[in-house]
Parts: C-alpha cells; sequence; structure tokens
C-alpha cells in the first residue's frame, strides 16, 4: 500500500505491550470477580454463581407474563438466585437447549414444547423426574390434567411437568356475531357442530362484514394451516405417523375430506385465500370477518388492538358426540442432564417448578389453559373469562405425533403446513397437495433417526 | 498493492554458490519453524484436525447426541445429499447470492473508489464514508437493515410509498428476499473492495496520465488505456475475494430472515447447520459441508489457474 493510505503506525513498544496486556489480564480478572457479564465471559464462569439457570422461549405478552412469575419466585424465595435467559422460539431454541446439555453447560431449569421435549428425550439430554421428588413439592400425576400429563411420559417415566395446553381456538367477533344471530341470550357463540353448520356461521358473518367470514393465516405461515388440518382430521380420527415416526400411516379418504372442506372455504368466498399471519390478525380486529382461527396465546394481541372480541372452543366439525379433537401442544418443564446434579440442586430446580405452577393465575391470563388443576379448578378460573370458555379444550388435545422430526415449529410442520396452506390457497387441488405431503414426509420416514 | 511480479534472479549457475545458498537456507529454516511453531499447531489443532475427521464423520452415520462414529455408511450420505433437493436449492441459493453481490460490489466500488481518488476537498472523508459500513459486525448490520425494511414503518419502504411506489414485502416476500438481503449485503462489503480499488489506483504512475493527456488523449480514453489494463490484477484479486466471501454468506441470512421465507433464502451453510445441529445427524452434515468444500476449491483452482496465466502474461 501507499503510505498516503496508511497512516504512520504508531509505534508500539514491547514493554508497553507487555503491560498492556498485563492490564489487560489484571482488568479481565477483576471483572469477574465482579461477576459482571464481560467479566464471566472471560473468565468463562457463570454470571451469578449459584443461582437458578432458566432458560425459555417466550416472547410477547408471554414474555411480559413470564417476567412476572420470575420475579414472583424472586420474592418468595430471596435465597435462591435466579438467572433467566430468553431465546428465540423454534429450531434455534431447541438447538441451542441441545448443544449446551451435550456440552454439559445445561440450565438447570428449562422450558420445552411437550411434542419437542419427545426428541430431547429420546436424544438422552433429559433427566427423569423421579414420583418421590416430585412429591416432596407436592407435585403427584392426579394434580395435572391428564391429557397434558399423559401425552407427556414416556414408557410411562417423568421427563416434564405441563405448565399448560395451549389448544387451537376460535376467536370471534362479539358485534359480528351479534348481528348475524350466532350468540345465544347469555351472549356466548353458539355451538357450530358439523360441515353445514360451520359453512353456515361463516356465511353470514360474511353477511354482517360484507368482505370475509373468518381469517386464517396461511402464506408464509405453515403451523397454522398443519394446525386447523390436525384439529379437523383428529376429530375423523386419523393418525399421521406411527412408530416413532418411521411409518406414514394417513388415511386418504379421512385426510382427503378434511382437506376438500378447507379448499371449499376459499372457493365459496367466505374466507380469504391468501393471507400471512399479519394480515390475518389485521382483517379480523378491524371487524372485516367474523371469525378468527389459531392458537388461544393472540388474546394480548386483540385485547390491545380493543377488538370487541371473544374466544370459544374450535368448532366440532367431524366428531360428533363423543370425538371432538383439537390440535393443541403444552409448554413443559424439563430438567437438561448433566454430569453431576445434587440433591440441593434439583430441589432447587423443583422448588422453581412448583412456584411457577403455583402462579398459573399470572400465566392463565395469557390464554393459556392451565396445566395445574388446584388452580384450573378454582372458582378463579371460572371468573376469568374468555380464557375459561374453552378450558375443556385441553382434555380433547390432539398432540403432533411422535417423530425425531416433528413438534412444533419442526420440520414436520414446514412440510405438512406448507402443503396444506397451498391447498387452502386454492395453489393446489387437495389430492395433489396430499400425495406431495405424503412424498415430502417419505424421505424424512425413510431417514434413519438420529436419536 | 505494492505485489512486485517475481523477477528470474541472474546466474545461479555455479555449482558452488548453489551448494552454499541450499546450506545457509536450510539453516535458516530451522528458527523459522519456530516462528511458525505457535500458528501451525493451532491451525493443525483447530482446522486441519477437524477438517479431517469432518470428512471421515461424511462416511458414517455419526449422530449429535450420540457417543462415536457410529455405523459405516459408505457413500450413502453423498447419495442422499445428490437426490435432496433441499440441499440443491440451498446449494443454488448460495450461488445466486454470489451472482448477484458479486458484479455491483465489483463495479459499484471501483467506480466510488475513482470518485473518491478525484474528490478534491474532504477526500478522507468519502474514503471513511465507504469503508465505515464494512468494520459494523453482522449482527448489527443486520439489525440496522431489518429496521430499514420494516413493512410500513421502515425507511426503505415509507421512501418508496412516499414517491408513489408500493414497496415489495422486503424480506417477507419469497422472491425479494434474496434481492434485500444482497442490496444489505452490497452496503455492507462495499467498503473492503473500494479499498483495494484506491490503493490499486494510487499505484498508477501520474505520468502515464501527464504525458497522454499531451498526445491528446480524451479521460474517457485515458479510463480505457490506462486505468482498467492497469487495475486489472487488482479486478481479479478484488473479483476472486468477492466470489469466495459471497459463497461463504451465513451471518446475514441467519439473522435477517432465518433463511426464511419458505426456505427461499437458506444458503448451503445454513443447510449444513440445520441438518447437523438442529436434526443432530451431523454425519450427513459433514457430506453434505465436504460437498460445499469441494465447490469453493474448484472456485478457488480456478482462481490459481487464472492467476498463473496472467502473471505469465505479464
Amino acid at each position: 500500500m501507499n503510505d498516503q493510505m496508511s497512516p504512520e503506525p504508531s509505534r508500539l513498544s514491547r514493554r508497553g505491550f507487555l503491560g498492556g496486556a498485563l492490564a489487560f489480564g489484571l482488568g479481565a480478572g477483576a471483572l469477574s470477580a465482579c461477576s459482571t457479564p464481560v467479566g464471566s465471559g472471560l473468565a468463562g464462569t457463570t454470571i451469578d454463581p449459584g443461582a437458578l439457570q432458566y432458560w425459555n422461549l417466550f416472547g410477547g405478552g408471554d414474555g411480559v407474563r413470564m417476567q412476572a412469575m420470575e420475579s414472583g419466585f424472586q420474592k418468595s424465595h430471596p435465597s435462591i438466585g435466579l438467572s433467566s435467559v430468553t431465546l428465540a422460539w423454534g429450531n434455534p431454541y431447541y438447538t441451542k437447549l441441545s448443544l449446551a446439555t451435550l456440552g454439559d453447560k445445561p440450565p438447570d431449569v428449562a422450558i420445552s414444547h411437550l411434542t419437542r421435549m419427545k426428541t430431547l428425550q429420546a436424544a438422552g439430554l433429559l433427566e427423569e423426574l423421579k414420583q418421590s421428588d416430585l412429591a416432596r413439592f407436592g407435585m403427584t400425576p392426579e394434580k395435572f390434567n391428564q391429557t397434558a400429563w399423559k401425552n407427556g411420559l414416556v414408557n410411562g417415566k417423568i421427563y416434564a411437568i405441563p405448565l399448560d395446553t395451549h389448544p387451537f381456538i376460535c376467536f370471534y367477533n362479539t358485534d359480528v356475531c351479534k348481528k348475524a344471530g350466532l350468540l345465544d341470550s347469555s351472549g356466548k357463540l353458539k355451538p357450530i357442530d358439523g360441515e353445514a353448520a360451520f359453512i353456515d356461521a361463516l356465511k353470514r358473518a360474511k353477511a354482517v362484514t360484507k368482505q370475509y367470514g373468518a381469517t386464517i393465516a396461511n402464506v408464509n405461515e405453515t403451523a397454522t394451516p398443519w394446525r386447523i388440518f390436525q384439529s379437523l382430521y383428529g376429530q375423523l380420527g386419523g393418525e399421521v405417523l406411527a412408530d416413532q415416526g418411521t411409518r406414514i400411516v394417513i388415511d386418504d379418504t379421512k385426510a382427503l375430506k378434511a382437506l376438500n372442506f378447507l379448499s371449499t372455504l376459499n372457493k365459496q368466498g367466505i374466507m380469504p385465500g391468501s393471507l400471512d399471519y399479519q394480515g390475518a390478525i389485521a382483517l379480523f380486529s378491524a371487524g372485516r370477518a367474523g371469525f378468527y382461527f389459531q392458537g388461544e396465546w393472540e388474546i394480548t394481541t386483540f385485547q390491545t388492538a380493543k377488538t370487541p372480541f371473544s374466544m370459544a372452543k374450535f368448532p366440532n366439525v367431524y366428531g360428533g358426540s363423543n370425538h371432538y379433537r383439537v390440535q393443541a401442544d403444552s409448554h413443559t418443564v424439563v430438567v437438561p442432564k448433566r454430569p453431576s446434579r445434587t440433591k440441593a440442586e434439583l430441589d432447587h430446580s423443583l422448588t422453581f417448578i412448583r412456584s411457577l405452577l403455583d402462579q398459573s393465575a399470572t400465566w392463565a391470563a395469557g390464554g393459556h389453559v392451565p396445566a395445574w388443576l388446584p388452580y384450573r379448578d378454582s372458582s378463579a378460573y371460572a371468573k376469568l373469562t374468555p380464557q375459561s370458555n374453552y378450558a375443556s379444550a385441553a382434555d380433547a388435545a390432539v398432540y403432533d405425533p411422535d417423530a425425531w422430526y416433528s413438534g412444533s415449529g419442526s420440520d414436520f410442520e414446514i412440510i405438512a403446513g406448507g402443503s396444506i396452506g397451498a391447498v387452502m390457497a386454492g395453489l393446489t387441488s387437495p389430492s395433489a397437495g396430499l400425495s406431495r405431503m405424503k412424498s415430502k414426509l417419505q424421505t424424512l420416514a425413510d431417514t434413519k433417526p438420529p436419536t | 498493492m505494492t505485489a512486485t511480479a517475481y523477477v528470474p534472479r541472474p546466474a545461479e549457475t555455479v555449482e558452488g554458490t548453489t551448494r552454499r545458498r541450499r546450506r545457509r537456507l536450510h539453516d535458516d529454516t530451522r528458527p523459522a519453524w519456530g516462528f511458525l511453531a505457535p500458528f501451525l499447531i493451532l491451525y493443525a489443532l483447530f482446522v486441519i484436525g477437524p477438517a479431517i475427521y469432518g470428512v471421515v464423520m461424511s462416511f458414517f452415520e455419526t449422530s449429535l447426541v450420540k457417543s462415536g462414529l457410529g455405523k459405516f455408511a459408505g457413500f450413502d450420505n453423498y447419495v442422499e445429499a445428490f437426490k435432496s433437493s433441499d440441499f440443491w436449492s440451498a446449494m443454488w441459493h448460495t450461488v445466486w447470492f454470489t451472482i448477484l453481490t458479486t458484479p455491483p460490489l465489483v463495479i459499484l466500488s471501483f467506480v466510488f473508489a475513482l470518485l473518491a481518488e478525484r474528490a478534491v476537498h474532504g477526500r478522507w472523508f468519502f474514503r471513511l464514508a465507504f469503508f465505515a459500513p464494512y468494520i459494523l459486525p453482522s449482527a448489527v448490520m443486520a439489525l440496522i437493515w431489518i429496521w430499514l425494511y420494516t413493512p410500513g414503518l421502515g425507511l426503505a419502504t415509507a421512501s418508496l410509498d412516499k414517491i408513489g411506489i408500493t414497496a415489495p414485502a422486503w424480506l417477507g416476500d419469497p422472491s425479494w428476499a434474496m434481492t434485500s438481503i444482497a442490496i444489505a449485503t452490497v452496503w455492507w462489503t462495499l467498503g473492503f473492495n473500494f479499498v483495494l480499488y484506491l490503493a490499486g489506483l494510487q499505484d498508477i504512475p501520474r505520468e502515464l496520465y501527464e504525458s497522454s493527456a499531451i498526445d491528446g488523449a480524451s479521460p474517457w480514453q485515458q479510463m480505457r488505456g490506462i486505468t482498467i489494463p492497469l487495475l486489472s490484477r487488482t479486478t481479479t484479486l478484488v473479483v476472486v475475494l468477492q466470489v469466495i466471501a459471497s459463497l461463504k454468506v451465513f451471518d446475514q441470512m441467519y439473522i435477517m430472515t432465518s433463511g426464511g421465507p419458505n426456505f427461499s433464502t437458506r444458503p448451503a451453510l445454513e443447510y449444513i447447520y440445520d441438518i447437523g445441529f438442529t436434526d443432530y445427524r451431523v454425519g450427513y452434515g459433514a457430506a453434505a459441508s465436504t460437498l460445499y468444500f469441494i465447490l469453493l476449491l474448484i472456485v478457488s483452482a480456478l482462481w490459481f489457474m487464472q492467476t498463473r496465466r496472467a502473471e505469465k502474461r505479464a
């Protein structure tokens, strides 16, 4: 380089360099002694030694409520420090949790979806929780929602404590539905049973809004199409995978029935063909659709937007009188495996989990159906509306099938939801969508499980 | 750049001189190895070792969550990668990104270097202005551009709205996401090529311009006859470094879109990461990574041959 370009380099003497390095070393030492993030990063120690390390994936309204619960824990248990980390939802979270556990530096306690917990367990990353230990903290099986509890067991062993169930539900605009005559005398949505009733309700809502009957996200969004399909297909009694995901057992007749129904909704003009996640929310909150189908967590969005709305169970389209089903998942609390864990450390973790359960009231405000029955059966919860309207959906939950590639936000949901979303948008026929979904899933099913 | 071409030294014909030289060279190399050792040991330990281990792993059904290499798989992993449409689409995204970014990064940096060179006052300011984005960490640059691209409120969207153009959903639309990331990347890394060109420009002797001006050459003729030919070595260097840097793309895509929407911006490196770490399939991930390594090797070999030819010409 020309010396016009590079300025005269400042001269660094050896003595100056060594002095600087020494000062840096001392500085790093002093910093780690003060346990600042920088110091602990340089020295490789934890920020707050002895504190309970807790990882979660909650953003938005859930994030705010979880922070309130964390400070509730700190107030009631000041002797146990708490250091909590919130990471981005989905694959990045589970990848980091897996790698930290493999590297022998896992958090003491972590949140995991029930469906993803199965993969972590199969990979041998989770500590088994003994009934006797749980009983010491009053966490006995009968105190939990049985659907969530039983789905969380692996060969009868406990690896996760369910915090909630988050079912796919039906949001409805109370103003629109009232004008459409869809509400009963107490202002609640009348039950919508069967295909014809579902289409009729959406048509009547459309007559009021002059635009759409219902909205649902299906563009750039794969989880939502999967959720509505799994709810309908589950009501028909269909299964998708068997033998830990190595076999595809889709019942073509039932799957096509559900897919045909979904494609009809767009063809009849009562649901928009292509709408992304934010668009579906925006149309519903602006009163341009009577219904909106999504997980109950969007409650905060509509409360903030001051939409006149309420919530109900997702309609029973195919289940008849005794086979109502709805897609759901649960947030669970897990204890990742570590080479050594003292009884005191385990007790701290269990104390924390129990404290989260005791604060179910805070958590339930965000829409999730609490798994902790002492709260769910309380009168306080019954008074919490519209959240308690759909509490029974938790008992009818269908979880994503077991496979190393399935679970919330997984490749499975992306593949299945991508094909279903295209059918809903009218881009593919139901039969073509189904065969595409099956052939793509077959690749994953044929792959030898890495766990 | 003061890279001087290799000039063959005269003589070295007398037998004795050569032998003496050799011995002296040999004596000289020993302390050299000593000085190189700290680097070489670390390099062998953390680059060559893991690379060999990765190639070995690619022939096994290695799992991240099981100890040991697992069952021998032969070429199964490679066959799977060759058959996988996801692998090829990720490879294509990397190549497409390279195609999208290399021409503007070379041409624009050349143009800006020329302009900055011409500036009489405040030359330091232009140099700083073009180079400054380059020193930003990828996460900072990604955050800035995510804000710019925010639908509805972002500067990029809002300013297009003001002049009456409906902005695309920059990062949300599968057909726009790659272009949006490419634009952000051009802004971010332009400065590096810019500095190389600036240095190249300053190596061109002033006299050439003076004498050509006396002979009546127009600025355009000077550009075509002097500037561009004399910068050809710099251009080769810039193009190759740029192609290799673009092929290594990962950070900005992972942060800005995580490979989405609908995998439309997932580069080869993220595919390898997803397979190896998220899906625990390290063996197959290693096979995909070896194939990717071969691609980079081919590009580097082409460059090597090209520079050799260029040097022979010179």
